[in-house]
């Protein structure tokens, strides 16, 4: 049953995320909350390791889900869900590929469905920031400075300011992410 | 010929780093250089469908390259090749970090990971954002499906003691599923008035 509702759920996110690996961030947002497979911070989690491990994003993304939900059978399951509405769609736009690319149509419904995916993007970042910035465990008698999870803030900020550094640009972001787990190891975060 | 096509994109698979964007240069090597599967030009039609079709980038431009070459059993392999790697990869690595999950120098490694993804989204975003975000529709469109779903659960709330009868049709509504389906009407919406517009006052 489990199985079935991974294939289904992977499906959707197939089907509905456009443009590339992080688009489907919101969707495994939605997913976590209504299922309860993981929380939002195992997901913060595992972004970072589909970003530093071989493979497309959004790929990696689906078979840690689906591996952490139920085992390697999952891992395939959840994979071949999110493959699944691809391998349908480019098959029947494979046929009409040079109306499909012209279609005044297609272009229109672009035109709002990537801004849209931008927005949902951002969302989905502001959550995951809410997590790894935010101590929102912590009692309101603390006050406003016991909210904020300081050193992550100081490591966020270091890494924004660092990939707008022009000769920064072209490094790799799995070396950001390394460079960030040993921070926090070194800084006890 | 079914093997190979398997082989090639498992190695596009292992090679490709991040985004569906990063595999580009390593399908140019693989595809055109050295199987002559595809022209350099064909290559690009295939990557920009595969950008504007559902799904994942580097999922769907497989499917076309391997439909192309071989019909649909040749998409579904080479589709199957360039996700197996990350199965197989990504169930060695989980089964290995859940086993250490609960060490300390774990758990404030991924603290500090945590953070650097944000920083990651936000550059992302942004980049995104200067794609996507072209006039004054477009910038509505990202930025209420922003706030509509950063303030779901409050809006959801809301609605709810005001119409206790809608509570079930809210949690369809404030789904990414939904906004995605609105906001790609609305786009086509847009720009079939928009162009009217144009042709009016062009008129006038």
């Amino acid at each position: 049953m489990t199985l079935l509702r991974l294939f289904f759920e992977f499906f959707k996110v197939g089907l509905f995320s456009v443009g590339g690996g992080l688009a489907t961030i919101p969707f495994l947002q939605d997913m976590g909350v209504r299922t309860g497979w993981f929380t939002q911070a195992e997901l913060a989690n595992m972004i970072a390791v589909s970003e530093s491990t071989p493979g497309p994003m959004g790929v990696n993304m689906a078979s840690y889900v689906g591996f952490e939900t139920a085992g390697p059978l999952g891992c395939a399951v959840a994979t071949i869900g999110l493959i699944t509405p691809s391998i349908i769609v480019i098959l029947i736009v494979a046929g009409f590929l040079q109306k499909f690319r012209k279609s005044k149509a297609v272009e229109g419904v672009f035109y709002g469905l990537r801004p849209a995916s931008t927005g949902l993007i951002a969302a989905a970042g502001l959550s995951v920031a809410a997590i790894a910035l935010l101590n929102t465990g912590a009692a309101l008698s603390d006050g406003a400075a016991g909210l904020f999870h300081w050193k992550a803030i100081i490591l966020f900020a270091a890494v924004f300011i660092a990939m707008q550094v022009k000769q920064l640009k072209k490094i790799h972001p799995i070396i950001f992410i390394l460079l960030a787990a040993v921070a926090g190891v070194v800084f006890q975060m | 010929m079914y093997l190979d096509l398997f082989l090639t994109f498992a190695k596009v698979g292992v090679m490709t780093f991040g985004g569906g964007y990063a595999m580009l240069p390593i399908l140019q090597r693989e595809v055109v250089e050295n199987k002559g599967w595809a022209t350099e030009s064909e290559l690009a039609d295939y990557f920009a469908i595969g950008q504007c079709t559902p799904g994942v980038i580097a999922v769907n431009t497989a499917t076309f390259l391997g439909s192309k070459l071989k019909g649909v059993p040749g998409g579904v392999i080479a589709t199957l090749g360039v996700v197996f790697p990350s199965a197989v990869i990504i169930s060695v690595v989980a089964a290995f970090l859940s086993f250490f999950a609960e060490l300390p120098a774990v758990i404030h490694a991924f603290s500090g990971i945590r953070a650097c993804v944000c920083a990651l989204i936000l550059a992302s975003v942004i980049r995104l954002g200067k794609q996507t975000v072209i006039d004054v529709p477009t910038g509505i469109i990202a930025a209420a499906v922003c706030l509509l779903m950063v303030f779901s659960d409050q809006l959801t709330a809301l609605l709810t003691t005001a119409a206790p009868g809608l509570a079930p049709a809210l949690g369809v509504l404030f789904s990414p599923v939904a906004f995605v389906i609105v906001a790609g009407a609305l786009g086509l919406l847009i720009s079939f008035f928009g162009k009217k517009n144009k042709k009016g006052g062009g008129e006038a």
